[in-house]
């Protein structure tokens, strides 16, 4: 199994930190209030591990915009809301444009757009860094519990995947919810090539390779 | 007595980052090194410091929570926030201390400002 060593998983950490920041702006932007962020949980688990660790953390329905990535690595991008957050962001986002009474007719359509601005902020800044590619697919509405957002549309087996995720609140508005993404094994692989060129890069050769 | 900069990121690869930087920008300059704020608050209070760089989002207490509690100890010591998270309030609450925003990712070009100015102030202040 590969195994992400110290400065590798910092420097994935961080390349998380800084992409998921940079999304924080611009979700800020559209929501006029602050976002808060934790730090990147990273790890090395099955998908129904990442599941369970999910449900053990959200008992209510959620709803997620998931877009998958390609390039030299590839994998699914989510942003995560428990169902009434959802609501409330898509209230807080549309409220300009369009009624109260007319905003169930929106909502799939607010949330898209959404996340897509977000992951594309943070999917881009990350190939950025990494100088890289990615192409993202358009995005789509998940519901349900943590399973079918885990749920590989391709292949459905339970292989270890990298789960990221990351927390993020909008306190004055009611909306809390989770980056999360998942990337399998042969893209983790190229991930790690290129988290080593990226540690090469920033911090020359002689530490890299010490590490 | 020479300059001593504290460095303050939960990341190894981001302290080792920062530290080259430095060491390039200001050769004569003694680096420590904490990897939260509660570290740092304790190297404050066993030795001098006269600088400080640190992170934002760190678990625990964050990077303006750190800022505030080295702005009331040290009216006058050169602090800079290094983040990327750009938000109106979190520069809003470095301005509000008075600690630069160095925006990540790091490099020289981005920390020479703060480092020169901050040598500045250093020396018109008789360190």
């Amino acid at each position: 199994m590969i195994e992400l060593e110290g400065l590798e998983r910092d420097a994935l950490i961080e390349l998380v930190n800084i992409g998921v920041s940079r999304a924080a702006v611009g979700l800020r932007k559209m929501v006029g209030e602050q976002v808060t962020l934790s730090v990147p949980s990273l790890d090395l688990m099955t998908r129904a591990a990442a599941t369970k660790l999910i449900r053990e953390r959200e008992n209510m329905d959620l709803v997620a915009v998931s877009q998958d990535f390609e390039g030299v690595f590839s994998g699914r991008a989510l942003l995560i809301f428990p169902l009434d957050s959802g609501q409330s962001l898509v209230r807080v986002v549309a409220s300009d444009v369009i009624g109260d009474g007319e905003i169930d007719l929106i909502e799939e359509e607010t949330l898209a757009e959404t996340g897509n601005i977000v992951l594309n902020q943070c999917i881009g800044s990350m190939a950025n860094m990494l100088q890289q590619r990615l192409t993202l697919s358009l995005p789509q509405i998940i519901r349900g519990n943590g399973q079918s957002l885990f749920e590989q549309s391709a292949t459905a087996d339970d292989g270890v995947v990298l789960f990221l995720y990351i927390n993020f609140a909008i306190d004055v508005r009611d909306v809390r919810g989770y980056i999360a993404m998942l990337m399998d094994l042969p893209s983790l692989a190229v991930l790690k090539r290129l988290v080593n060129d990226f540690i090469t890069r920033i911090v020359g050769p002689e530490v890299s390779g010490a590490a | 007595m020479g300059t001593t900069i504290m460095i303050v990121d939960d990341s190894r690869l981001a302290r080792i980052v920062l530290s080259k930087a430095i060491a390039t920008l200001q050769p004569e300059w003694t680096q420590v090194e904490a990897g939260s704020t509660d570290d740092a608050l304790a190297i404050v209070d066993r030795q001098s410091v006269d600088v400080a760089v640190f992170d934002y989002n760190m678990p625990g207490r964050d990077g303006l929570s750190l800022a505030g509690e080295l702005r009331e100890r040290f009216p006058v010591m050169p602090l800079a926030i290094v983040t990327a998270n750009v938000q109106d309030e979190v520069i809003a609450g470095a301005r509000a201390v008075n600690a630069t925003f160095v925006s990540k990712p790091i490099n020289e070009e981005t920390l020479r400002g703060f480092l020169s100015g901050a040598a500045l102030r250093l020396r018109s202040a008789g360190k």
